[in-house]
């Protein structure tokens, strides 16, 4: 029986790598990158992905092989060792030298997508609110996305009577750098873009600065990834990536829209 | 190290035999680790089926949303017609995970394992507070009664997720001020427990077992109290914190100016995130609580049906260490997107990284064991072997999301949920499958069924890859966890029919572990009759009548050498018990029989 079982262990590295080698032809893979940012991510995954995939064959074939071979026969004898130093010293130091390496690789992507705020000042660490200039403020709520615009007359600042307002719909220009100030007005909520590799919770107390650059137009999700309730899985948003003109005559058209049905003022009471 | 003397361990049995009278003591409040142990494993394995039907109810949904349960739905849920709601989707996945980590995973491993080897293993009568003991076992019903109530009272039980996270968590009903109550009380529980394993372990050894003569189990067990002692304060503090944030109007977690449902909240100028540390501060460690028992109970196993010692004890015993040490350390790799500062995500990330170190050092030592050994496949091997192959994958999926960058993308989608079901219930839980089969015998007398125990293996193991393996793919696409229903998302459309796929493998572990609980108790009562040392194990425990009774060893163990000496030139026979004098001193004992106590060497 012990031949059987050491199979049985085999099918585990067969079929690990057999899934994982088939998913991608069935799209069940990496949603389509459209940013920036997102392929130094997803060439990070690729590489734990070999690295690790590597690891997982080789070491679960060796349990397979050991199985196997060692398969028990009553009063055959053992090898009787208690361990070796210099296997102890050499699986120590590779895996050691392998993981500090993967840890300092990555350290620029990190910063790239978290500490390198593109408008704070060059001692800018963690963008204040008064060096950074968003280009939109999203406000989490149970359950939907508000999004704020600097109007089209005040030079793009936020917080004036012009401000626009729309709910769910994110549109952005395409490959400009888009930074916006993350909050929430209850709970916890996560921004979400799968497509963009962004994800950044809000917390309410707090603005957190979010940025990132599409590369590709189109409309794709905006999910909330963290916890916020009972209607949590309906908390859909949009994003759409658009031309400079089509995002500009967008805005006119909402604004024009706002214009036509609320008075700004209030509009802005009720997000505050 | 002082060591039990002959003298008091006389007294102590002495002291023993008055308790065992009356049937209230011998079985309900009993002082004996052993039944205490054995309470444990009852409970536990109960919570675990409730657990897991929990489970079954989220795979339903995710499967087919919003529609009707087939037989049981109507029966749940008939106030909503038979279907799940999404508010009670949420409450499934809070209630699965606190029932399988608070009173599944952790007092099994604890509780009843460590309740039922320590004394044993270390040839003590048994624990050092006998009295502490019993208490650490009834502080968990108040526990049990807190949680199991909190389904029945208004607003349904607690739905913040498993990690409470305020200001959601403030916002919910009752349910939420009796989850906190009752994981209050299982740390009180894991409190009185922690304290009580340190001591005996430190205190009551038997002659000449040293530290580093103790079997692996021990040494996991020691850590893993010494994690709980430091650790549990801070969960049971935070734990406080939202309780008066919730009863007394405090604002501990409360922002400025914050409300929520359109009520105005007392307090104000506290923070969210501060709950994220308390209680990661605590549930990281948490996490090696919940596994450093299950490796050193499966370097035990392993040992024994490969019939070699195990490979590398000492870099074994230093590697849980480092594991507990360093998971002080990276508990702020739960919070990497959670908007703490990003400086402080590159600091966790490289302490993250570095716990990988540790765990491969074990692996690496299993796989030794392993190799060059004369491998008997009992079923308590199997499960010993699983989770060996099943950590292997749990842990390197870890690297992935230490991988900052790269948990942006996958934090809270089913990569994660993948990752700590692999170590969980793969690697956990089936350790502990292992554990039932080897250490049965010793607990009740007699053997389990070798070929239902088999095919009760098998079955899981199959299953349980179907469930889980496949949550990775999801992960990698995105699909986010403790979502009632993902399929409305352009991007997780496509999802669905392997999500049935899931669903459907979830059932059928399920139903497999029936097979599993028709053996445990049977075997109660029509299992072959176990001699004390069924497996020709090495372990002190072995040398103990089966089951072991009051005062545990009828004789005085010393011990002679550590518990791994297995295929020893030195005796003929392919183990060598702790307890067995070596052959040029005196004449080899057969086990069980009471070897000359040397006075000597203590």
């Amino acid at each position: 029986m012990g031949k059987f079982w050491s199979l049985v262990f085999l099918l585990v590295p067969v079929l690990g790598v057999a899934i994982f080698a088939v998913s991608p032809w069935y799209d069940h893979w990496l949603p389509r990158d459209i940013s920036q940012h997102g392929h130094t991510i997803d060439h990070l995954f690729y590489f734990i992905l070999w690295l690790t995939g590597a690891v997982f064959v080789v070491t679960e074939v060796a349990l397979f092989w050991f199985l196997w071979r060692y398969d028990g026969k009553p009063g055959a004898p053992v090898k009787f060792v208690h361990g070796s130093h210099s296997l102890e010293i050499v699986w120590t130091i590779l895996p050691a030298a392998t993981l500090l390496f993967i840890a300092i690789y990555q350290m620029n992507a990190w910063a790239n997508s978290k500490i390198r705020n593109p408008a704070a000042g060059p001692d800018g660490i963690y963008g204040t609110a008064d060096d950074m200039r968003p280009m939109l403020e999203v406000t989490a709520r149970q359950f939907e996305w508000r999004l704020r615009y600097p109007g089209l007359k005040a030079e793009g600042k936020l917080g004036d009577a012009d401000d626009i307002f729309v709910v769910n719909d994110l549109h952005v220009p395409v490959n400009e750098e888009i930074l916006l100030e993350l909050k929430s007005a209850d709970v916890l909520h996560s921004f979400f873009l799968p497509n963009a590799r962004v994800k950044q919770d809000a917390v309410p107390g707090m603005k957190i600065p979010v940025w990132f650059r599409c590369t590709q137009t189109g409309s794709y999700d905006l999910v909330c990834a963290e916890l916020c309730g009972w209607g949590h899985y309906k908390m859909k948003g949009r994003l759409t990536v658009e031309s400079r003109e089509e995002f500009d005559k967008w805005l006119a058209e909402k604004w024009k829209e706002q214009e036509a049905t609320q008075d700004p003022q209030v509009a802005e009471g009720d997000v505050e | 190290m002082s060591t039990i003397t002959v003298g008091s361990h006389a007294h102590d049995d002495s002291h023993g035999h008055a308790h065992a009278g009356s049937f209230l003591t011998t079985y309900v409040f009993s002082k004996d680790h052993k039944v205490i142990g054995i309470q444990f494993l009852f409970s536990t394995l109960i919570w675990f089926l409730i657990g897991g039907l929990l489970a079954l109810g989220i795979r339903w949904q995710l499967a087919y949303p919003w529609s009707d349960m087939p037989v049981i739905g109507k029966m749940l849920f008939s106030s909503e017609g038979g279907q799940i709601s999404p508010e009670f989707y949420t409450v499934l996945f809070t209630m699965h995970a606190t029932v399988m980590i608070f009173f599944v995973i952790i007092p099994i491993l604890a509780g009843a394992f460590g309740n039922f080897l320590i004394p044993l293993m270390i040839g003590a009568d048994d624990m050092a507070f006998p009295t502490l003991n019993m208490l650490s076992y009834w502080f968990m019903w108040p526990a049990f009664i807190c949680v199991g109530a909190s389904f029945f009272v208004e607003g349904g039980a607690a739905k913040a997720g498993w990690t409470s996270y305020p200001p959601l968590s403030l916002t919910d009903l009752n349910g939420q001020t009796l989850w906190l109550m009752g994981i209050t009380f299982v740390g009180v529980s894991s409190m009185m427990g922690s304290i009580n394993y340190m001591t005996t372990i430190i205190q009551m050894r038997a002659p000449c077992m040293t530290m580093f003569r103790l079997p692996m189990t021990i040494w996991a067990m020691f850590i893993t109290a010494v994690l709980q002692a430091f650790a549990l304060p801070v969960l049971t503090a935070a734990g406080f914190m939202q309780l008066t944030d919730r009863v007394l109007g405090t604002g501990f977690f409360i922002p400025d100016g914050w409300s929520a449902n359109n009520s105005p909240m007392a307090g104000g100028g506290g923070q969210p995130l501060l709950w994220q540390h308390l209680f990661w501060f605590y549930s990281h460690p948490a996490v090696y609580i919940m596994i450093l028992p299950a490796m050193g109970m499966v370097s035990d196993i392993i040992a024994c049906f490969a019939r070699k010692p195990l490979f590398g004890y000492k870099p074994m015993v230093y590697s849980i260490a480092g594991i507990a040490g360093l998971g002080f350390i990276v508990w702020g790799h739960h919070m990497f997107v959670s908007g703490m500062n990003p400086w402080l995500g590159m600091t966790f990330m490289v302490s993250t990284m570095m716990i990988a170190l540790p765990s491969a050092i074990k692996t690496f030592n299993w796989l030794g064991t392993v190799w060059g050994g004369n491998i008997q496949f009992t079923t308590a091997m199997l499960f010993a072997l699983s989770f060996v192959s099943m950590f292997i994958i749990g842990g390197l999926s870890g690297i992935f999301m230490a991988a900052t960058p790269v948990d942006i993308f996958i934090h809270d989608t089913y990569f994660i949920v993948a990752h700590f079901h692999y170590v969980l219930f793969s690697g956990t839980a089936m350790a502990v499958f292992g554990a039932i089969y080897f250490w049965y015998p010793k607990m009740f007398g007699r053997l389990m069924n070798e070929r239902w125990g088999k095919v009760h293996f098998l079955l899981t193991f199959l299953f349980l890859n179907g469930t889980f393996f496949t949550m990775h793919i999801l992960g990698v696409v995105g699909f986010p966890r403790r979502l009632a229903d993902p399929y409305h998302y352009a991007t997780f459309h496509h999802l669905r029919p392997m999500n049935v796929f899931m669903t459907w493998c979830a059932i059928g572990m399920v139903a497999t572990q029936v097979i599993f609980a028709a053996n445990f108790i049977l075997s109660l009562f029509f299992g072959p009759k176990a001699s004390r040392n069924p497996w020709h194990c090495n372990g002190l425990e072995w040398q103990a009548p089966s089951p072991p009774g009051h005062g545990n060893f009828d004789f005085q163990p010393v011990i002679y050498r550590g518990p791994y000496e297995y295929g020893s030139p030195e005796v003929d026979t392919d183990y060598y018990p702790q307890t067995q004098p070596p052959p040029q001193t005196e004449s080899p004992q057969k086990a069980g029989e009471s070897p000359a106590v040397q006075p000597a060497g203590h």
